[in-house]
């Protein structure tokens, strides 16, 4: 496309590294935050030079952050083989992100919809519309996501 | 907002998290085995300022003074070369090892891939013919204008040489004007920065002109 000047890739990683990293830590705990976090900008830089539209820079990024959470969801559900009576998550780094490790655990335990929509509504701050954007679902779905999620988490969470 | 709306905003990584970028420095380590990384940038002190310097798997494409915004060359080397640009120092050690000694008096010689796909044409020709002149070594913007295969252009020749992608490296400051004066550079009229380079070399005469063969 001639006359499109995409930012240097540089700016995006300044801009929005963080903000991806700590969406994937809340899903998915430091671990396996790492790994994904370089699927997550290896396949956008991959993608990057023919992308068509720059305005959302950050809801792309968080697009792909989003599948990526997901085939490592899949990828662990794969691994977790039930073996006896294991105690829960032993070893598993829980406490991620500051202050309520309780919380994010029981995010963490959300259905995947559920813990995604929590996540892009409350941690990334977007808008149900981009939510959905996100997901790949409708703003109404987005919404009822959210809203099904934060029911369950009441009942975990006694804040 | 209820409480756990709010808890869930509210929190943030722990301060000083270095996380994200551990996961940034092997990111960078894969682009580069993965063939991802098109433009490595890095910056590079030197005794004229900060150096801003990039290269692409071919080599080394650009080298920048402070005069202009290090945002300024990265986003055109977005433009014209390929967006997909990060700092990565590592492909730039060689560089600036070889900088190092160049600045101390150390070496004379750069041994180092040069990708020139900034320049083209005649600009390209002249600054290809300037690579050839060894340290200390001045010729005249004639002499260059004659060995780029027009003897006449000799104008075009200083402004090719003016608009050097790769100074210091592509050793424009040893091109001076016919009566030994040291001529523009880097776009200037007047440069501190070719006159100390000059005496670096040892090519600069006693009266401040440069010492033509």
């Amino acid at each position: 496309m001639e006359g499109m000047r995409l930012p240097p890739f540089q700016a995006l990683l300044d801009e929005h590294r963080d903000v991806v990293y700590r969406f994937l830590v809340a899903s998915l705990g430091r671990h396996d935050a790492e790994d994904c976090f370089q699927e997550t900008f290896i396949s956008a830089m991959r993608a990057y030079p023919k992308l068509k539209d720059d305005s959302n820079l950050r809801g792309w990024l968080l697009t792909i952050a989003h599948r990526k959470a997901i085939d490592a969801h899949r990828a662990r559900a794969r691994r977790a083989v039930p073996v006896e009576e294991v105690p829960e998550r032993a070893g598993e780094d829980d406490v991620s992100l500051n202050g309520e490790p309780e919380l994010w655990r029981a995010v963490r335990d959300l259905p995947p919809k559920q813990r995604a929509a929590v996540l892009h509504r409350y941690l990334n701050d977007l808008a149900y519309v981009d939510i959905g954007t996100v997901m790949g679902c409708s703003e109404e779905a987005a919404r009822r996501s959210v809203h099904e999620g934060l029911k369950k988490l009441r009942l975990v969470w006694a804040g | 907002m209820t409480r756990l709306e709010q808890a869930l905003k509210g929190s943030a990584l722990p301060a000083g998290d270095a996380g994200a970028e551990v996961a940034t420095g092997r990111l960078l380590a894969r682009a580069e085995a993965e063939g991802l990384l098109d433009v490595a940038f890095t910056t590079i002190e030197s005794p004229f300022g900060e150096l801003l310097a990039a290269a692409t798997p071919r080599g080394l494409v650009r080298l920048a003074y402070d005069m202009t915004p290090k945002e300024t060359i990265i986003e055109e080397l977005a433009a014209t070369v390929s967006p997909r640009v990060l700092e990565a120092p590592g492909r730039l050690e060689p560089l600036k090892r070889q900088l190092d000694e160049y600045f101390d008096g150390r070496r004379r010689a750069f041994e180092l891939k040069l990708d020139w796909r900034l320049t083209r044409g005649f600009t390209q020709r002249i600054l290809r013919e300037t690579a050839k002149l060894g340290f200390g070594q001045v010729s005249t913007y004639g002499e260059m204008a004659k060995a780029a295969g027009s003897p006449r252009a000799v104008r075009a020749a200083g402004n090719a040489l003016g608009s050097n992608p790769i100074p210091i490296v592509v050793p424009c400051h040893r091109i001076v004007r016919s009566g030994g004066q040291l001529g523009g550079y880097a776009g200037l009229l007047d440069s501190d920065i070719k006159r100390r380079l000059l005496e670096l070399e040892g090519a600069l005469g006693p009266s401040g002109q440069a010492k033509l063969f």
